[in-house]
């Protein structure tokens, strides 16, 4: 029988256009694919340094995200009650005015009056610039309750830490341990990773309380107790010191182990000891003898003892020797045995110190010393969210770079590898400015890096200049800021009041703040006098979110596939350890709505405003649209937002604007990258061939060489702070938690929300899928459909314990409220943990999606369990549930009890509608 | 009754490796958007914004608990498509000789002009690897992308299915098992590839590669350097020093 012929060949598209994916926040390349100027189809750009043509379930969906129901369509301004929903649809004109009407008196007389706040914003090099020439203080993106402790903890010890600072030798590592990580971050590089891992059978082991996606393919998975990892990565680092197995040359070369730690009783007490030149010093074993730190040919005595100093060395073999880390103490409270903490001890140390690797590149470091090749050390770590979200998440964070440094894996072959500008050590961040000026710029970055008690953020009356009190005694390192104080803190006047309230991208209306139904609350409150408490609030997304009903203007904002971006290296790029990277978006379709790119309307706003940098000498707005800023804009002489294609076209990292650069990053696939030559590609921090490249491409002016802080000089300020010691000085009730969480070397401590937990013996967590991003596409109608509700997944030890039955609903009561919620059971979990997927539930009729979606009837968020305040003491203080150093908020340090209410169709709380300011989505565009 | 092909000279099909897959849904939205764009009918979605959304899709990934006697419970993702069987039940079922397999590479399509819809394929297939469109009325199925394989509009290296091109772990593996030196004949010689569920006789032409054995790694334990607490720190420092 003879079979249809077919035609094999057909047409793909009309045409490919190449851009940056903002389906979550990985930045891949695609290759959208258009027919009749619609797009049809889209897949991965195969030559992308990110994803290197694969794509993950949403990216393959962001052609239902440009079609979206729930796209804004016009400029709204609230004529009702706030919260009603009563919007009338404005011009661009009248939006612009309106806005400026609220902000122009504010930067003439108080410019910390204006919040301006993003969510999961990647312009931030652009919307910081913008707040500090408004002037106001109060400017942070989200860092602050997604991974500060990740960031920051690895900015303090290594100078840089995981997803855009640097990844595991994916090509090298035999070896690989993740802690905590579900698809936080970096979605498909990770993924490709573990692909590469697998193919060649390198080992992978998994340390998490949930058995899902990557740690179902782990060969090994320790289910360990919320909130211990950083006790099982102590005892690790006992089990090591124990036996020996640990790199002293990495040690004495590269980290600040053999200096010595100033003894003497007063203000200088445990501080890094310094020469008559105020430099740090060593003992060189030739001689025995102080000699420079990086003196050529110095060999530093790492167990030196000088005038009754001891060194850093000294310190970390008494505190990581002592017997409170030993595996057999830590078990219970860990989760994990004894035996298999000892076991995977002795994989670490048999793969690091019996099978190192070997690369033949000779190299120079900072001292003049030559090396002849460069040794690896195949074991490398990840870890995300799972142990940065606690209140011991920044310690913890350290705790694992200490125990990377130790098997002397870091920037070697085979190990963790920074990506430009990474490695960059807190001396070449800049620090926290605050002071609000009528009429001026602020007089640099608002986040910075703080090295003592001199730079927190505080007013000369000791209170916090900010809104979100970043940067004060309960948060000194809040090196992102506190997004998730701010509406709470706003609304209570604490610690002051402001006017107007200005965000962007963040669905603070719902999953992303704790203690949602409170938040919403707070937004609609009035004061005696009538008005609102938070007097104006402005907010511009793409779609409508949870949060545009709480707005009082509303600026809409284009879907990623038709704006403008630039992902800079003045911001969070996407470099790879061979190369330095940045990479644009740029409109593959033109909106068929009136709606605006944010940035361009940004830079309209400052131009109205006449900030500086941002008009002419004439007062003609600078920029014509956020393009133009992208090429002309220079932060530094020759330094603007992308590298590529600088000057005449061929010029890299510094060179003249170039008008011609958009044109030329198209037609290279969207992204440009810089390489990192041969001799540079490891030992970077101390690599003079790498810190010359680093210094020629701009990312520093001078060469940085640095060593690791193993001891933390800044953390020991503030103890020396809370121990009486200089000038400016702590609230009392503030000094013992300082004295605890400032340590200088990595602690663990038992994480705030297990006080007062007698009764809530369950933790309870939520991890993001693979396939949804928070609230972004779960109105996807691809996405929805492979995830549109949630359960709350129990273990088999609760679940027989309470007679669980599918169908069943739980009450889940935590300190701070209660929900009820679908359950369903799970075997491959820590036996005390239960969790469900992040942000799946919805409010109804948000998204433009029906009001008995199952995201919004049997959908939940676990956020209302979670509040932004600790339980009340009875010490007259309310404590913030973050992270005691940065201020993270810690989501996942939540308790709670459970128990089984039976069959149910509906979760508790049940909100009502919201109402809608586009109409529910029908059939599929 | 549709007539079986015969032995085919190629054999194509995938390989699918349940040790590396992480359950992502990739392949899933990939294959979606690629054949609501190609070969027949769009696969549709019914409600998309509604109550109770569904639609067609050729490719789904479930995930299964494992609960071994001797070891903590594991997870297996499993993604799930056409196995493009050398004895198709789908096949011989159809009353209309829509639904065959091609002679030349024994992929298993669905011709859509002389499909009627009525459903036995899909009652026929025990793998539950049919859906039928609920707008256009006709049954969908996983075509191995036959209008990417051989397409001479793309780049060599993109013709291979939608799944396989945008799988990020790179669990799925496209060829032909009628060559012994192809990378999926390889794969699946190496690593114990399987068919499901064999006894059924319908000779499924993709395999999948089972997980690996998951466990505690039996390194030697460390022994301590000294004992410590007769030693003291010093004891220790002197020991450990001692190497450099």
């Amino acid at each position: 029988m003879s079979q249809p012929i077919l035609n094999l060949s057909p047409a793909v598209s009309d045409e490919v256009r190449k851009t940056t994916c903002y389906m979550c926040a990985c930045r891949c390349g695609i290759n959208v694919h258009l027919k009749s100027g619609k797009v049809s189809y889209i897949e991965g750009n195969r030559a992308h340094p990110v994803n290197k043509g694969v794509l993950c379930a949403k990216g393959a969906s962001g052609i239902m995200q440009v079609t979206a129901p729930s796209r804004l369509r016009a400029p709204l301004r609230r004529v009702g009650p706030r919260g009603s929903g009563a919007f009338e649809e404005i011009s661009w004109d009248e939006a612009l005015e309106l806005a400026v009407s609220w902000m122009k008196p504010l930067r003439e007389t108080a410019p910390e009056k204006l919040a301006f706040f993003t969510g999961r914003d990647q312009s931030q090099s652009l919307t910081g610039w913008w707040a500090q020439n408004f002037g106001t203080p109060n400017y942070a993106a989200h860092g602050g309750f997604c991974s500060v402790n990740m960031a920051a903890g690895g900015i303090y010890t290594l100078g840089g830490a995981f997803w855009e600072f640097g990844q595991p030798d994916w090509d090298r590592t035999r070896l690989f341990v993740m802690f905590g990580v579900a698809e936080d971050h970096d979605s498909n590089p990770i993924k490709i990773g573990l692909g590469k891992l697998k193919a060649r059978g390198a080992r992978v082991i998994g340390v998490n309380p949930i058995r899902t996606g990557y740690n179902a393919v782990a060969d090994d998975w320790l289910p360990i107790t919320p909130g211990a990892d950083g006790l099982l990565i102590l005892s690790l680092i006992h089990c090591l010191f124990e036996a020996g197995k640990i790199d002293l040359e990495y040690l004495a070369q590269w980290t600040n182990a053999p200096l010595l730690v100033n003894e003497a009783e007063g203000p200088e007490k445990g501080l890094i000891l310094k020469n008559a030149e105020s430099q740090p010093f060593v003992i060189d074993r030739r001689t025995g003898m102080p000699a420079p730190w990086d003196g050529t040919g110095v060999q530093p005595d790492l167990g030196a003892v000088w005038e009754g100093h001891r060194t850093v060395f000294q310190h970390m073999a008494e505190r990581y020797l002592s017997p409170e880390y030993a595996p057999e103490v830590v078990a219970v409270r860990c989760g994990i045995p004894a035996a298999r903490i000892r076991a995977l001890a002795a994989e670490l140390a048999d793969e690091a110190f019996n099978q190192p690797i070997e690369i033949a590149q000779g190299w120079t470091d900072f001292r003049g010393n030559r090396h002849e090749k460069m040794t690896g050390r195949p074991v490398s770590f990840h870890a995300m969210r799972g142990i940065s979200a606690h209140s011991n998440g920044f310690q913890t964070a350290r705790a694992l770079h200490l125990l990377q440094i130790i098997l002397g894996t870091v920037e070697v072959p085979g190990g963790y590898r920074f990506k430009p500008p990474y490695p960059k050590p807190v001396e070449a961040h800049p620090t926290p400015n605050f002071v609000a000026v009528p009429g001026k710029p602020l007089s640099g970055p608002h986040l910075g890096y703080v090295r003592g008690p001199e730079q927190l953020a505080l007013k000369p009356d000791g209170s916090p200049a900010r809104i979100d009190k970043a940067f004060t005694w309960e948060n000194p390192f809040s090196a992102h800021g506190l997004m998730h104080m701010l509406i709470p803190n706003a609304h209570a006047g604490d610690p002051y009041r402001i006017d107007t309230l200005f965000l962007y991208m963040a669905n603070m209306a719902w999953n992303s703040s704790m203690n949602t139904a409170k938040v919403m609350e707070m937004l609609t409150d009035r004061g005696e006098d009538g008005e609102y408490v938070i007097p104006r609030i402005i907010y511009s997304d793409a779609y409508a979110s949870e949060m545009v009903a709480y707005a009082d203007l509303i600026l809409p904002d284009t879907t990623y596939l038709e704006r403008h971006d630039c992902i800079s290296l003045l911001d969070r790029p996407i470099s790879e350890p061979d190369a330095a990277g940045d990479s644009i978006r740029w409109p593959v379709v033109e909106p068929d709505r009136d709606v605006r790119c944010f940035q361009t309307v940004l830079l309209d706003l400052g131009a109205r405003l006449g900030l500086p940098g941002m008009v002419n000498e004439d007062g003609s707005p600078k920029f014509r649209d956020y393009a133009d800023y992208i090429a002309n804009h220079q932060r530094r002489p020759g330094v603007g937002p992308l590298i590529g294609f600088r000057g005449n076209g061929d010029a890299e990292g510094r060179g003249a604007p170039n008008p011609d650069q958009l044109q030329r990053y198209i037609e290279n696939g969207g992204f440009y990258q810089a390489h990192v030559p041969e001799e540079a590609l490891f030992y970077k921090p101390w690599n003079k061939a790498y810190q010359d490249w680093a210094v020629a491409t701009s990312f520093y002016e001078t060469p940085q060489p640095y060593l690791f802080s193993i001891w933390s000089e800044p953390m020991r300020r503030f103890q020396l702070a809370a121990e009486g010691q200089g000038a400016i000085q702590p609230p009392d009730h503030m000094r013992a938690r300082l004295k605890q969480a400032m340590d200088p070397l990595p602690v663990w401590y038992p994480p705030f929300g297990d006080e007062g937990t007698t009764g809530y013996p369950i933790h309870a967590l939520t991890q993001r899928p693979m396939d949804m991003y928070h609230s972004w596409g779960t109105q996807n109608a691809w996405l929805r459909q492979i995830r549109g509700m949630n359960f709350l997944y129990l273990p088999t030890k609760i679940w027989e314990e309470h007679g669980f039955a599918d169908g069943d609903y739980a009450r889940v009561t935590s300190p701070n409220g209660e929900i009820t919620v679908p359950v369903a059971h799970m075997a491959a979990l820590n036996e005390n943990t239960i969790w469900t997927w992040n942000a799946i539930g919805k409010r109804k009729a948000a998204w433009a999606l029906d009001d008995a979606a199952p995201e919004a009837t049997e959908g939940f968020l676990l956020n209302h369990l979670i509040s932004e305040l600790l339980p009340e003491k009875n010490d007259g203080m309310r404590w913030s549930n973050s992270d005691p150093v940065t201020g993270q908020a810690a989501w996942f340090d939540l308790r709670v009890r459970i128990e089984r209410v039976g069959p149910r169709d509906q979760s508790e709380p049940a909100f009502g509608p919201i109402p809608r300011v586009v109409p529910k989505g029908e059939g599929r565009a | 009754m549709t007539a079986l092909p015969g032995p085919t000279p190629r054999k194509l099909g995938l390989a699918i490796d349940l040790d590396t897959c992480v359950g992502c849904n990739a392949c899933v939205t990939a294959c979606k958007g690629w054949n609501d764009q190609g070969y027949g009918a769009p696969l549709s979605d019914q409600n998309p914004y509604g109550s109770e959304p569904s639609g067609t899709f050729l490719n789904r990934v479930h995930s299964y608990e494992v609960l071994p006697a001797d070891a903590p419970a594991q997870v297996v993702n499993f993604p799930r498509s056409c196995l493009h069987c050398e004895a198709a039940p789908c096949v011989t079922v159809c009353p209309t000789g829509a639904s065959y397999k091609r002679a030349e590479d024994g992929i298993v399509l669905v011709n859509e002009d002389a499909c009627i819809g009525c459903g036995l394929c899909a009652w026929a297939c025990p793998y539950g690897a049919r859906e039928l469109d609920a707008a256009a009325g006709v049954m969908k199925k996983c075509t191995l992308c036959v209008d990417r394989i051989y397409n001479d509009n793309l780049p060599e290296e993109d013709r291979v299915p939608a799944c396989v091109r945008t799988c990020p772990t790179g669990a799925r593996h496209f060829g032909d098992y009628a060559d012994p030196d192809s990378t999926v004949s390889r794969l699946s010689a190496e690593r114990g590839g399987m068919e499901l569920m064999p006894e059924l006789g319908t000779m499924p032409v993709n395999r999948y590669l089972p997980p690996r054995k998951k466990g505690v790694e039996q390194a030697s334990p460390l022994a301590p350097l000294l004992d410590i607490r007769a030693a003291g720190l010093a004891g220790w420092l002197d020991r450990v020093l001692s190497r450099i």
